[in-house]
């Protein structure tokens, strides 16, 4: 069976498949790929089932080195693929299958747009699956981020070949101010007409964020006088909840996040949107645009 | 009932107490086993409000109007189950807990060990479970379903006004009308009691939480 050897992680690189839905009721989070699409990418072009466990790399970084013969492939933010042999460095792209031979290195560079990656192994990296899913939840304390030193297994090859393609498209995450789209509530009725407004100005992404959440720095949003003291029973979030904290500043979850919180959601991106939002650097600006809802009695 | 959107695929069921949304939850419970929920990904239950998310919009709004038709059960329902917990009533907030009662410590640890708590719901961290004075209904029960209210609660706090940054594992606490166990470490403001060197929490059991709802729960003191 070959492996993969993590030499060096970059900012951060975790195990991630397409999560575990259905599990919030216990308090556990879908988790998963914070990009799905980027993820089921990345498995087709090795020829995987979609929902093959892969990893998840925060801003390049990541060296691994390969024990057996592996095929990867990376998607995402677009990165520079090296793979190091005793015979020299080769460089390849993105979005292609790229061979990696038994003993050689890879490295991914940081990507000059957008921040995390995702990477393949024809194969699938053969891990614990707690809970029915491979995926790392760093809030929920199921598997844990990668560290120098570790070693994956990589799992059987599939027995249909690698799909003959050259080069997959993969969009150029953006640089200047990412629109996110958001329909208010559930708790919109709990700030100012002005908070509203300031919700739809820029924000800044704050360098804490991670897979639980994207703290962003602004003004912060004001309460309606009615509701300045009050405390919220807690109550279920979605990823994509736009929680305003005590200090009034906004933080938007992600796959990670708590299943209950105790602070009014002021709105909620749509769920397409959420791979954009996971693609904001520390410094990018974020706005929200605000979209009609479904529709309810 | 009062429905709230969370995004394009989900909403909150708000309704006015805690026993109804636990009917609310039963009814939606039995109605996905029988198939008639389509595409409902999540649900969940919390003090005021119970969440459904679906896979699309379309399945949201579809949901939704089944859920509004429901027929709650006049009672929520309880495993049967009965979990012990051994507790030392050593926390840091006994003390604030007491005065914000007016009794002293000792009535605190004793309001705690007699009152038969009931699993409400879980949630905020894996198998933390929000536990509620157990008012001794049984489905089928005729008090009504305001019986809850019926009885002073015995250990009504508020939270505490600054989160912990890092409460321990197996620290037991209480919060508004609930208690709960901490089952990891994690950031938390509740009113902390004691510790339990019971876990709460093992992915590797099945099921891995161990106060699932409908449960009832006992607390036992004993020695550090």
């Amino acid at each position: 069976m070959s492996a993969l050897e993590v030499v060096a992680t970059g900012a951060q690189a975790v195990v991630e498949d397409l999560g575990r839905p259905g599990l919030a009721g216990l308090g556990v989070a879908e988790s998963g790929a914070l990009d799905p699409g980027a993820l089921r990418l990345a498995n087709r072009l090795v020829g995987n089932p979609e929902d093959a466990a892969g990893l998840e790399v925060t801003f390049g970084g990541l060296v691994l080195r390969a024990r057996g013969d592996v095929l990867l492939a990376v998607t995402g933010a677009p990165v520079c693929v090296t793979v190091a042999t005793a015979d020299g460095r080769r460089t390849h792209g993105a979005g292609a299958a790229v061979a990696v031979p038994d003993g050689a290195e890879v490295t991914l560079d940081a990507p000059a747009h957008g921040l995390r990656s995702w990477v393949a192994v024809r194969g699938g990296l053969d891990v614990a699956r707690p809970l029915g899913s491979a995926s790392t939840d760093l809030l929920a304390g199921l598997g844990a981020a990668l560290g120098a030193g570790d070693v994956l297994d990589v799992g059987p090859a599939p027995a249909d070949p690698p799909p003959a393609l050259d080069q997959a498209p993969l969009p150029t995450p953006l640089d200047g101010t990412v629109v996110l789209r958001v329909v208010l509530g559930p708790r919109d009725d709990w700030f100012t007409a002005e908070a509203l407004a300031t919700l739809g100005r820029p924000w800044s992404v704050d360098a804490r964020s991670n897979r639980v959440g994207v703290r962003l720095d602004g003004p912060p949003l004001e309460r309606a006088p009615a509701y300045a003291e009050a405390e919220l029973p807690s109550e279920g979030t979605v990823a994509g909840a736009v929680q305003v904290a005590a200090n009034g500043l906004p933080v938007l979850f992600l796959a990670d996040h708590p299943v209950t919180g105790g602070y009014p959601v002021i709105a909620c991106v749509v769920t397409e949107d959420l791979p954009l939002a996971a693609q904001a650097v520390p410094g990018q600006q974020v706005r929200f645009r605000t979209v009609k809802g479904p529709r309810l009695p | 009932m009062r429905w709230r959107p969370c995004g394009d695929a989900a909403a909150l069921a708000e309704v006015e107490d805690l026993d109804t949304v636990l009917r609310l939850h039963a009814a939606v419970a039995a109605a996905r086993e029988d198939g008639g929920l389509p595409g409902v990904v999540d649900v969940v239950p919390a003090a005021r409000t119970l969440l459904l998310r679906c896979a699309t919009g379309a399945d949201l709004e579809r949901a939704v109007d089944t859920v509004t038709a429901l027929e709650l059960p006049d009672a929520p329902p309880t495993s049967g189950e009965e979990v012990t917990v051994e507790v030392v009533y050593d926390g840091e907030d006994l003390g604030d807990v007491a005065t914000h009662l007016g009794c002293d410590v000792e009535e605190v640890v004793r309001r705690h060990t007699a009152t038969r708590w009931r699993v409400a719901f879980t949630g905020f961290a894996p198998g933390f479970g929000y536990l509620v004075p157990d008012t001794g209904r049984d489905a089928g029960h005729d008090a009504g379903h305001d019986g809850a209210d019926d009885e002073p609660h015995p250990l009504e706090v508020p939270r505490r006004p600054e989160s912990r940054t890092a409460v321990p594992a197996g620290a037991v606490g209480l919060a508004g009308e609930f208690s709960g166990v901490y089952p990891r470490s994690s950031p938390g403001g509740w009113q902390l009691i004691g510790s339990t060197a019971t876990p709460t929490w093992d992915v590797d059991r099945d099921p891995p939480a161990l106060l699932t709802p409908g449960a009832r729960v006992r607390f036992v003191e004993v020695g550090a």
